[in-house]
């Protein structure tokens, strides 16, 4: 490669070919243009007029210099320019292996490491140097191929929501022991990992090892958790530095349900301080709402954190049957549910039918026996769509006769009488342990402490359904927790207490993990081993490296203990895990991780991601080129006056089209387009009978009438339109024409719904059974049976023929005949108002109402209206000069018909102005 | 614009702009005849038109006793003024006035038509007579010659340029010859010398596009007629324009002078002014005094 100027040449021999460029300008400059081919009516004046000289015009230098220009950028294009040359780096002809962390702590940064190794690809493809790729989050057998083969695969690279573990770099470290010598090009994510340095050792053996990062700090944020009232979240970097603030954003939904920013915090890295604290104080609706915190301007599933039930705390409503006496506090039957609840849930108080329109999460009902019928329908309902009742046992159940007979709603099971008790002073027996939970309850996994009894409880009668219906149970089999599901919500029964007097469930820790079992209290974050024990979690939605969520798809569950102790990876990605009622959040970073940056050995040299690569420029100048040969011939053409003359204007058009794109086509859909052109004016609309001829006619028709509306009054419709009336909007015609034919289709049910939406809210149908002739309606035409049929199911009000004073006679020209093409006075509107009487002294009777919504005749209106295209009658009416006559006043009955609908009775008011002008005194 | 409906609307639109025309009729017998309508001025006819107090120069039998009679002041009954003409049209329907050097610009016929009808139209309902030179048309009042007019000017020519139809001219009429006066200048001049014999008047109306006035050609060109049977080389068109802007103003020069001679009026329409300013033009060449006189 030749460097001239800063600018690369491959074949810098081809440029001598510029010094031909002078001859060429002698020789086109030669070639005059050639002639143009004029009408004009005033040659007869130009007869025998000669040319002073012969000499032709010569072709303008501009277009000249474009012709040169165009070669010039052939041949430099052809000469191979090449911006940017690289200095050739350190020479090497093996294979390259391109390194890539390819974890989350990349991802912000990722179109730029994606564009260097792209340079880098580039520079290898021109070197003809093979290149393989391990990408260490996801490590596999690299394979050398050529560069122009990955470049293609550049973009499917992407990083992973994960750090290199230490047995991915083992793998690494196996898949590269099998290769040959050479050379490393390591993209780096900036942060340190176990086992890089083995791997680093084994590449330096193999051939010379150059390492790529950014300059740019890694933020990551740790778990949200929440304490003192407030979400508490840390941010983290992996170098200390200058003081530096960030922006937190609290992401989540809207009530309307739209994904957007909640809240922003921002934090501050004090100078020399790798850690940022900030916290966030937000009403419970609004932290329930709270989906995931983010980084502002970080794009890496590191730099955000997905909340779970942690943050989201549940309302429990405590309700008791006993008043509480002052001063036994330690008595109070919601003493203990109170104190395993408060640090976890909000507490809320009251009757039931104060809370239920508060709709909580829970309500916990503690040895209330009996509700009322107002109580328990709300409560039913309020289980059934999703609510959680759980019940406490006590003296008043157990001398209740609720649930003894028959199952009540409210209860999981039915319920032996008087309960029993064991241990007592009067009975046999020791107080009785818990069995250990079985697979199927929820509270399996936990460990059931030695210390709790039982001495007294309320019995379950056995019933089929009860087995299933046992969550946990005594050691000696009885039921001890029962539950139910009612729709979408369950009831649960405890057999014992609230308080310790049947028990010492209570006062156990088992019994606060109990609550959290049964998601009556969240406990995402004390989420431990221990607690997590037995409980299987399946993903819900997982992490990409970016921090987008996704649909987790078929990924297998995942073991409790194995979620949180586990680091995340290919089987264990970041995301939002649920078992049964509960979420769970694995986040990128837990509480205890640390960022540590890279630090690389002073032998290799690490550069930063920012490159100049190198760009061949061939096809600019050629495109460049071909550009100019295109103006050219524009230019030529408009020269000898062919561009622009009539004959050629297609061809031009053509041409524009060609060069400049055909304009983006289908930008609107077919609706779109109907509506606006139905729209921007007003329409006249007829309905497609699907004969051909009559719907031509009575398209004809309605542009006759639109014309003549435009030429004699201030309505100006666009050209008319056939309307479908199943796909298309009927609302924008506030007319539509509906010529009868025997064979036309009848109406889907929703066309006729819309039709009578139409009918209803002010539009006017013209039916016309174009047979006024041969029949005077009712059912002797077939045209006027399949009236019937049609208008059978639309909402038509009582009609009557057009009275004489109807406000149709004189919207805007006086009449008294309807004609069309015939000359029948069968014309049917709707109804008037029975009480309207003709006042003394008024020429019409006061008939206030609105538009009629049908007018139905057999007058074929249309043919009378057509006009063929020049404006020309379509159709002869009638014979001679009456026969115009006729079409005259088929015309005015069409402006009275659409000046009708337009204007509605707005002519029948003036039937009161004898009696406005009496009023003002004259 | 071939179709007589639209060329009647379009012609209709123009003439809806303008009072009825009131051509003056020259008293000359057998050309004058009593129109339907009145003039809607005072004049000769036998309708009451409107009391006037009598002035100096008003004939005693002038004076209308028994409205006089009521008051002191002498008054004179006028009558309304009734008298029709009768026009004759020709425009020239040769395929040189199907030009135009632009699309914005409408065919030199179009417009040539246009003016013509608009014309017709007015006089029309003045009650004057309108009809074609030739045998064709004879003038004729009423409405349906205009519609006969509108479809006897739909008719193309397919002739490079048509003479001016002189034959059958009714002797002491009026006439309007619209043409853009392309062809040879014998035709004119026989026409207008033919009509000045008989006593025939009238308005010569020469419709030029505006590219026929600039000549705006340059470098190597064929002309070409609009038939294309006459064609006209050359290498460079803008040398030409000065000769043949002289031979256009010689060609106006002509009729100019044969106009003074016959008593004819000239005017020269462009097709990219208004035709509301064409029919101006005609209508004051029509109407009044300069024809009259």
């Amino acid at each position: 490669m030749m460097v001239l100027g800063g600018i690369g040449f491959t074949a810098p021999w081809l440029l001598l070919a510029l010094a031909a460029l002078p001859i060429l300008w002698l020789l086109l400059r030669a070639v005059p243009p050639a002639p143009i081919k004029r009408r004009f009516p005033g040659v007869a004046l130009l007869l025998g007029l000669k040319d002073d000289e012969t000499v032709s015009d010569r072709t303008p230098w501009w277009l000249l210099l474009l012709r040169m220009l165009a070669v010039a950028a052939i041949i430099i294009g052809l000469a191979g320019p090449v911006l940017n040359p690289e200095a050739e780096q350190a020479e090497g002809n093996g294979p390259i292996l391109f390194v890539l962390d390819g974890s989350w702590a990349g991802a912000t940064r990722w179109p730029q490491q994606q564009e260097a190794i792209d340079a880098q690809l580039t520079r290898a493809s021109r070197l003809g140097r093979t290149v393989g790729f391990l990408t260490l989050t996801r490590p596999d057998t690299p394979v050398f191929q050529s560069a122009d083969a990955w470049r293609n695969r550049l973009a499917g690279l992407n990083p992973a929501p994960w750090q290199p573990s230490e047995e991915m770099l083992v793998t690494a470290q196996a898949a590269v022991e099998g290769l040959g010598t050479f050379d490393t090009l390591w993209f780096s994510d900036t942060l340190d990992y176990a086992n890089r340095d083995d791997l680093l050792e084994l590449l330096q053996e193999r051939g010379t090892v150059e390492a790529y990062q950014t300059a740019l700090n890694v933020l990551a944020m740790l778990p949200a958790t929440y304490e003192d009232g407030a979400v508490q979240l840390r941010m983290l970097r992996a170098t200390a530095g200058e003081e530096r603030e960030i922006v937190v954003q609290a992401q989540g939904r809207d009530p309307a349900g739209n994904a957007r920013i909640l809240a922003t915090a921002t934090a501050t890295f004090e100078q020399g301080a790798t850690e940022a604290e900030t916290a966030i104080v937000l009403p419970s609706e609004l932290r329930a709402r709270i989906t995931r915190f983010d980084i502002a301007g970080q794009r890496s599933a590191g730099a955000s954190t997905l909340s779970d039930d942690g943050l989201r705390r549940r309302e429990v409503a405590l309700i008791s049957a006993r008043e509480s006496r002052e001063g036994l506090e330690l008595l109070s039957p919601l003493h203990y549910i109170e104190q395993a609840l408060a640090p976890t849930a909000d507490l809320i108080d009251g009757s039931l039918s104060d809370i239920l329109p508060a709709n909580p999460d829970v309500i916990v009902l503690a040895d209330v026996a009996t509700l009322s019928e107002g109580e328990a329908a709300p409560l039913t309902e309020w289980i059934e769509n999703g609510g959680m009742l759980v019940r406490f046992a006590g003296p008043r159940i157990a001398a209740s006769d609720i649930s003894r007979i028959d199952e009540d709603p409210l209860m999981p099971v039915r319920l032996r009488a008087g309960g029993r008790s064991v241990g007592g002073a009067m009975s046999w027996g020791e107080p009785k342990g818990l069995s250990a939970f079985s697979n199927a309850s929820p509270f399996f996994g936990l460990t059931v402490p030695d210390d709790v009894t039982v001495s007294a409880q309320v019995m379950a009668q056995p019933d089929p359904t009860l087995a299933e219906r046992v969550i946990a149970s005594l050691s000696d089999g009885t039921p001890l927790v029962t539950r139910k599901n009612v729709g979408q919500g369950q009831i649960v029964l405890f057999h014992v207490t609230a308080t310790a007097e049947w028990s010492t469930l209570p006062l156990s820790g088992l019994f606060v993990e109990m609550m959290e079992r049964l998601a009556v209290s969240s406990s995402a974050a004390s989420a431990t081993v221990a607690a997590l024990e037995g409980t299987t979690w399946i993903p819900r939605r997982v992490l990409d490296g970016f921090g987008s969520l996704s649909d987790a798809g078929s990924l297998p569950g995942i073991d409790g203990p194995a979620l949180v102790q586990d680091p995340t990876g290919p089987l264990l990605p970041p995301g939002l895990y649920t078992s049964g009622d509960r979420t769970l959040a694995r986040n990128v970073l837990t509480a205890e991780s640390t960022l540590t940056p890279t630090s690389w050995p002073s032998d290799v040299p690490v550069r930063g991601l920012a490159v100049a690569p190198e760009q061949p420029v061939v096809g600019w100048l050629l495109s460049l080129a071909i550009l100019l040969l295109l103006a050219d011939v524009v230019v030529s053409l408009a020269l000898s006056g062919r561009l622009l003359s009539r004959s050629n204007a297609p061809a031009t058009a053509l041409a524009a089209l060609m060069l400049f794109g055909a304009p983006a086509a289908d930008a609107q859909t077919a609706a779109e387009a109907f509506a606006l052109s139905a729209t921007s004016e007003l329409t006249l609309g007829h309905v497609i009978t699907g004969d051909p001829q009559v719907d031509e006619i009575a398209l004809a028709g309605l542009t006759g009438l639109s014309d003549t509306l435009f030429f004699r009054t201030s309505v100006e419709p666009s050209p008319p339109l056939g309307v479908n009336l199943e796909t298309d909007e009927l609302a924008f015609f506030p007319i539509l024409y509906w010529p009868i034919t025997p064979r036309q289709p009848t109406p889907s049910a929703e066309a006729y719904v819309k039709l009578n939406t139409y009918l209803r809210s002010g539009g006017m149908i013209l039916f016309d059974t174009r047979d006024a002739d041969t029949a005077s309606f009712g059912a002797s035409s077939p045209n006027g049976r399949k009236l019937q049929e049609l208008a059978a199911p639309l909402d038509i009000p009582a009609l009557e023929p057009l009275p004489a004073d109807h406000v149709i006679t004189r919207t805007f020209y006086l009449l008294q005949d309807f004609p069309g093409r015939h000359n029948s006075r069968d014309v049917w509107v709707e109804a008037a108002d029975p009480n309207a009487e003709q006042i003394e002294g008024m020429p019409f009777r006061d008939l206030n109402d609105g538009v009629t919504p049908v007018v139905i005749g057999g007058n074929d209106w249309a043919s009378a209206w057509a006009v063929n295209a020049g404006g020309a009658p379509l159709l002869p009416i009638g014979r001679g000069f009456s026969g115009e006559r006729q079409r005259e006043i088929a015309y005015r009955f069409g402006i009275n018909l659409v000046m009708h609908v337009l204007t509605g009775n707005y002519k029948s008011d003036q039937v009161h102005v004898p009696a406005l002008l009496d009023r003002l005194g004259q | 614009m071939s179709d007589p409906l639209a060329l009647r609307a379009s012609s209709e639109t123009e003439a809806a702009a303008f009072p009825a025309l009131l051509a003056r009729a020259e008293h000359l017998a057998g050309a004058v005849l009593l129109g339907a309508h009145g003039r809607r001025r005072a004049g000769t006819g036998d309708d009451f038109w409107q009391y006037r107090p009598a002035q100096v120069g008003d004939s005693r039998r002038a004076i209308d006793y028994r409205r006089s009679a009521m008051g002191d002041t002498e008054f004179v009954r006028e009558r309304e003024w009734q008298i029709a003409q009768s026009v004759m049209l020709w425009v020239d329907q040769g395929a040189s006035m199907r030009f135009t050097s632009d699309d914005a610009i409408p065919q030199k016929i179009d417009r040539a038509r246009v003016l013509s009808l608009a014309a017709a139209i007015l006089l029309n309902r003045g009650g004057e007579r309108v009809g074609l030179t030739g045998t064709e048309l004879p003038p004729r009042s009423g409405r349906p010659q205009i519609l006969a007019l509108a479809q006897m000017f739909c008719r193309d020519d397919a002739a490079e340029y048509s003479p001016p139809e002189h034959r059958a001219m009714i002797p002491h009429a009026r006439a309007v010859f619209i043409s853009d006066f392309m062809g040879d200048i014998d035709g004119v001049r026989t026409a207008l010398t033919k009509a000045a014999d008989r006593g025939v008047r009238g308005v010569l109306c020469h419709v030029l596009d505006p590219s026929e006035e600039a000549f705006p050609f340059t470098g190597r060109t064929i002309f070409q007629s609009m038939g294309g049977t006459i064609s006209h080389e050359t290498l460079k068109a803008n040398d030409l324009k000065d000769r043949y802007l002289a031979r256009l103003a010689e060609r106006k020069a002509e009729l100019q002078s044969l106009c003074a001679l016959t008593g004819w009026r000239y005017g020269i329409h462009h097709t990219n002014t208004p035709a509301q300013a064409g029919l101006l033009w005609l209508y004051g060449a029509l109407d009044a005094r300069g024809v009259a006189a």
